[in-house]
């Protein structure tokens, strides 16, 4: 478990103060997958170097497991961080080492003895699919090999905490599908926490269960990765969203739309049961309103269905309320959607 | 035109006296300049054991050493040289001044290659919780070492050109029979044979360092 309880952290760069992370507070519970997504320079990267201390917070409590990493001695802190692997965006191997070296590193700090290094790198190995490569040098892998690397080895000492920097940025989506998916497995049968930084949010949508948008040094929005994606409050985090959801409707759909008298425009948007419900179809019959699909779109996050429909409603404005209310209590999300027709049509 | 006014008896005893110089300080250099170069890179600002005090003191110290031409430090510290090896004359009295020389060199030269070590394996190492002696071991000299024997290899060659002047205080060795006998009296055989020798020694320093390196870099 890691909690962050109101930090800050100020850097002080020739004179000019740098504030960070201006009152971070998270829990991340164990076994959960926790995303951060934000932009460069949302403080995502400091965020995630406080869990195991490579930064000091200027203010507040880190705490791992319940503990405060700030109460710990030089000496305690360095056994703490044995319980926390952590993997980089640009994997940081030693060039000088073979894989087998760099994955049993972790362990020849431990002062493990050479059989039982061996034993478990080769397990290690295995388990990240790269038992044929024991002998190679970093520099003789793809970049996806790298990672793999840089995560037997950080999970040589056995961690109950995986931190990963921005670990799938500098790899192309199909390695990223394939390091993700590891990511996933390791929280799975190993039962590993694992925090993840990212700026893309098909990272979060593939594997994380919790999330939290950082946005200059703060948290604007967190949460389960369902409930912020289906219901994106703030801004940055609808842009985020967009990027794997796409629910507007089209420009050409916009533009050849007519405002008709007494019709309405709504985004519906679906969860889990209410997806399978055939609510479109009960407004039809019992409150006698036309429908007129203007998008529709469907999502699987968490092994759930996210829905989103924008519908014209025409009908009897007291019918249309009924309408709306049935729909609301059958868990379906309604918003109206204002201004949708483009300006250009009035002119 | 080909007549010499030395023997090759001479000639090997130079030769002899030169490897002699330049391995003596070369060893007892490194033991001081390396862990020396170590301490720059760690007590920096930003280092794994940082220490402003102590990089405060070392790092001009070291440069004050190395403004230092060779032939002046050679008879600034006579007084220091006696001390240690009871005479200022001869090739062990060479060998002093030759050391105090080149072991700040040395240290610059290792400074350098550690800088040179990805950052981000520091940082991993300090992830894995490693102490500054383990990240000095297992993460920072390793990470450098086609790089350190580069550096030595060029401070071996420094220390052959500084050994020409050891000449001044009776050390010896191949710089200082061309300048006593190939310049001084106009011995040209002389002069001729102790360049060819001295470029066939640099050359094959250079080629066995560049060798090594790649063979310990294997990436």
């Amino acid at each position: 478990m890691i909690e962050l309880r109101n930090v800050y952290k100020t850097f002080t760069r020739k004179e000019v103060k740098i504030e960070a992370l201006k009152g971070i507070s998270l829990k991340v519970e164990k076994g959960d997958i926790f995303g951060v997504i934000g932009y460069s320079g949302a403080g995502k990267s400091t965020l995630i170097r406080l869990v195991n201390y490579l930064e000091r917070p200027s203010e507040g409590q880190v705490l791992v497991d319940g503990y405060d990493l700030g109460a710990y001695s030089d000496k305690e802190l360095r056994a703490a961080k044995k319980n926390i692997g952590m993997i980089f965006q640009h994997f940081n191997l030693l060039e000088s080492k073979k894989v087998f070296d760099n994955v049993a590193i972790p362990l020849v700090l431990l002062k493990k003895s050479k059989a039982e290094i061996r034993k478990r790198v080769e397990e290690l190995l295995e388990f990240v699919g790269l038992s044929d490569k024991a002998g190679s040098y970093p520099s003789e892998l793809s970049g996806g090999q790298k990672q793999r690397v840089g995560i037997a080895r950080a999970l040589a000492s056995n961690p109950s905490i995986l931190l990963c920097d921005e670990a799938t940025s500098a790899l192309d989506p199909q390695t990223t599908q394939s390091i993700l998916q590891l990511l996933k497995r390791i929280n799975a049968e190993y039962n590993i926490t694992v925090m993840i930084i990212t700026h893309e949010m098909s990272v979060i949508q593939e594997i994380c269960n919790k999330v939290a948008v950082m946005e200059e040094g703060r948290i604007i929005e967190q949460g389960s990765v369902l409930d912020v994606f289906g219901e994106p409050k703030h801004q940055t985090t609808q842009n985020f969203v967009k990027t794997v959801i796409q629910n507007s409707m089209t420009t050409s759909v916009r533009r050849t739309l007519k405002t008709e008298q007494g019709s309405r425009v709504y985004k519906l948007n679906f969860a889990g049961e209410s997806a399978s419900e055939p609510v479109l179809y009960e407004i039809i019959r019992s409150y006698n309103v036309k429908v007129n699909i203007l998008f529709a779109n469907t999502t699987e996050i968490q092994e759930t269905t996210l829905g989103t429909i924008i519908v014209q409603l025409q009908g009897d404005p007291a019918q249309l309320e009924a309408a709306l209310n049935y729909m609301k209590q059958h868990e379906v999300r309604v918003e109206e959607v204002k201004s949708y027709v483009l300006d250009i049509d009035h002119k | 035109m080909f007549s010499t006014s030395i023997t090759s008896e001479q000639f090997l005893k130079a030769i002899i006296e030169t490897i002699q110089m330049v391995g003596v300080s070369l060893f007892i250099g490194s033991l001081l300049g390396i862990p020396l170069g170590i301490l720059l890179v760690i007590t920096r600002p930003g280092g794994v054991l940082e220490n402003k005090a102590l990089y405060t003191v070392l790092n001009p110290l070291i440069n004050i050493i190395r403004s230092l031409p060779f032939i002046i430090l050679l008879v600034a510290i006579i007084p220091v040289t006696r001390a240690i090896v009871h005479t200022s004359i001869g090739t062990s009295a060479a060998i002093v001044p030759l050391i105090i020389y080149i072991a700040p060199y040395i240290a610059r030269l290792v400074e350098n290659s550690l800088l040179e070590v990805n950052p981000g394996i520091l940082e991993a190492a300090e992830a894995m919780g490693a102490t500054p002696l383990q990240v000095i071991w297992y993460f920072l000299l390793p990470e450098a070492i086609g790089s350190l024997i580069l550096s030595l290899t060029t401070a071996t060659i420094g220390l052959i050109g500084a050994t020409a002047m050891a000449g001044t205080v009776g050390g010896g060795g191949v710089g200082d029979l061309a300048i006593v006998y190939g310049y001084q009296r106009f011995d040209k055989v002389v002069m001729v044979a102790t360049v060819i020798i001295l470029i066939i020694l640099v050359q094959g320093i250079q080629s066995l360092g560049n060798t090594l390196a790649r063979k310990i870099r294997r990436y």
